[in-house]
């Protein structure tokens, strides 16, 4: 059997809200696009999110989930110069040959089996996984009944099936918030929240509405130290936490009988097909390391969306899909300089958990730089500073660790011949330590 | 007299979630205080007297084993959630759908619609 061979000018890896728009810019700029998407339609996340609160910033509405992909979804629908790939999944990246500077991908479709595509850029938007039971160490058995919030929201919004009656929800992540009402709203009782910090992680009004309208309890400064059950989750085991150690406090371990634990305990970018590629990973935001173009350190790849680095508003992601399509289409179409490696590094600062773009080329004249803060400061200002000498600071009325902050730099922001950018988050006024 | 009442609310119209403070004399709003913008403001002024939400849920389909995912078009009040969402569960409905499609008129007598937000065919 011969396996079809396609070609592309931009292969988009993923149809969620980042590829979407990813494949909406290429088209637009003039390139011939694929969208491989391993589910049987588009859309991603956005899907199983039935929930309204999609789309504030891009259109002015409060959508749910599925209106905010089904627009953009009817976006590339009549572009003409998209062609989405359902059922089909992006296995590998090869960058070795690169005839006339092309990449290829393999990937395997139902019903077509094995296939190459040779593609001119690539755009990665694979999104993002659930931290798991696994990686959080809970003592006891494997009874049914535990599963990751992500999970039990696809399993009761998608495919309509409860997935129980007596619920503990760990971690306050907006996941587990919006999970917690919706499990309410399916006739459950949620018996509390438990967050192992001693702050919220999610958004104060998914708090105020998903929890405090049903006067569901969120202990903070707990966790879930044990479950019991041996075919079916039976109860779970609730422990106080020392604030300043993170560990369980010995002697305040309570039971709660209940049939479900859901945990939303963090999500961390999917990178499979970027390391079949050799894509450099920072640490910080568990995603490819990228410049200003979103442009990963293979050359022709870029990324986007919660691939690059876990988003909480569709919104931003769609407008950073946006910016990467764009930007792959020019790599594709050969309109692009050639890029000089000897670009600005950026780096996290005072109080600054992740940042990106992680490096910046020499003569951009638009940075785009999204950073998560490791702290909640209130009237704080987020100060830039180039090779030791402030270079420019934004006020915000807030910045907590729950919502990405986004500020804009022009050239006239990059002081000729710096090396070095270092940006923090401060109280208004102050200067950022060690610098 | 009057008599004065102050309740305590976070806005729950933007991620900011502004802490607001509404004042109310004999039952009426006098000041909303502690916004950032006119939509606090709003929302506090409905939120002490008459607290609404915009209920998401879940009908059937006919001969279909994924639900279709709806909304009430506009926020219903608060207390009345529990009734739409009975209305809303059993309800079952025969494709094909488009978004926007008015899947139960009038809900419970709250004069809002539930409509449709997917489209199946
Ligand atoms: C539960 C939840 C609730 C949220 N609530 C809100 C909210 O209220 N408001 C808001 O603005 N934002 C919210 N967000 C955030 C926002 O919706 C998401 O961050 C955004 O939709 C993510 O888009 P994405 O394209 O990066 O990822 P995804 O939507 O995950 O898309 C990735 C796609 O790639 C596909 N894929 C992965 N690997 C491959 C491969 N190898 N080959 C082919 N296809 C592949 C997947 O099947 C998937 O469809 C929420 C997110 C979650 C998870
Ligand atoms: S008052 Fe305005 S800024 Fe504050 S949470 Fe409400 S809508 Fe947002």
């Amino acid at each position: 059997m011969s396996a079809p061979v396609r070609s592309c000018d931009v292969l988009v890896v993923g149809g969620g809200a980042a590829g979407l728009s990813a494949a909406a810019a290429a088209a637009e700029a003039g390139a011939s696009v694929l969208v491989a998407e391993r589910e049987d339609r588009l859309g991603g996340i956005l899907n199983q999110c039935i929930h309204n609160g999609f789309g504030l910033h891009r259109f002015g509405l409060e959508l749910t989930g599925p209106e905010y992909a089904a627009r953009d979804v009817a976006r590339i629908a009549g572009s003409g110069a998209v062609m989405p790939l359902l059922e089909t999944s992006v296995l590998s990246l090869d960058t070795s040959s690169r005839q006339g500077g092309r990449i290829t991908a393999k990937l395997v479709g139902r019903g077509v089996g094995l296939f190459d595509v040779s593609c001119g850029a690539v755009v990665l938007a694979c999104g993002c996984r659930e931290r798991t039971r696994g990686q959080i160490n809970i003592a006891g058995g494997r009874p049914a009944g535990v599963y990751t919030a992500g999970t039990a929201q696809r399993l009761i919004n998608v495919d309509g099936a409860l997935v129980g009656r007596r619920v503990v929800i760990l971690g306050s992540g907006d996941i587990g918030l919006i999970m917690a009402r919706r499990m309410t709203w399916e006739g459950a009782d949620v018996l509390c929240v438990c967050e192992l910090a001693s702050e919220p992680g999610g958004l104060r009004r998914n708090i105020a509405q998903c929890l405090d309208d049903y006067g569901i309890p969120l202990h903070l400064s707990t966790t879930v130290t044990q479950v019991f059950g041996k075919v079916r989750l039976e109860g779970v085991e609730l422990a106080d936490v020392d604030p300043a150690t993170r560990r369980p406090v010995p002697g305040t371990e309570r039971r709660v009988d209940c049939d479900t634990l859901l945990l939303s305990v963090g999500l961390i970018p999917s990178n499979e097909v970027a390391a079949t590629a050799g894509v450099g990973i920072d640490r910080r935001t568990g995603g490819p390391s990228v410049d200003e173009s979103l442009e990963t350190d293979v050359p022709g790849i870029f990324v986007a969306g919660n691939e690059l680095h876990v988003h909480d508003l569709a919104d931003y992601v769609s407008e950073e899909g946006l910016e990467a399509g764009a930007n792959a289409a020019a790599h594709a179409l050969g309109r692009r300089g050639s890029r000089r490696d000897d670009g600005i590094v950026v780096e996290c600062g005072e109080n600054v958990g992740s940042v990106t773009p992680q490096r910046i080329a020499r003569g951009a004249d638009e940075v785009v730089m999204r950073l998560r803060s490791r702290g909640r400061v209130q009237d704080a200002d987020i100060v830039l500073v180039a090779d030791g000498r402030e270079a420019r600071r934004w006020r915000r009325r807030i910045v907590v660790p729950s919502e990405m902050q986004t500020v804009k730099l022009s050239a006239a922001d990059l002081p000729e011949g710096i090396g070095r950018l270092c940006v923090g988050v401060v109280a208004h006024g102050a200067s950022p330590e060690g610098e | 007299m009057p008599t004065r009442q102050t309740k305590e609310f976070t806005c729950v119209q933007c991620p900011m979630g502004c802490l607001l403070t509404v004042t109310l004399e004999d039952g009426a709003v006098v000041s909303v205080s502690g916004n950032s913008c006119p939509r606090g403001k709003a929302y506090g002024r409905t939120e002490a007297v008459h607290p609404e939400r915009t209920v998401t849920s879940l009908v059937g389909i006919l001969d279909d084993f994924h639900p279709l995912s709806v909304k009430t078009a506009a926020p219903i009040p608060r207390e009345r959630i529990d009734e739409v969402l009975d209305a809303i569960a059993q309800t079952v409905i025969e494709p094909p759908v488009e978004i926007g499609d008015v899947v139960i008129p009038d809900v419970c007598g709250t004069g809002v619609d539930v409509v449709a937000t997917e489209a199946r065919s």
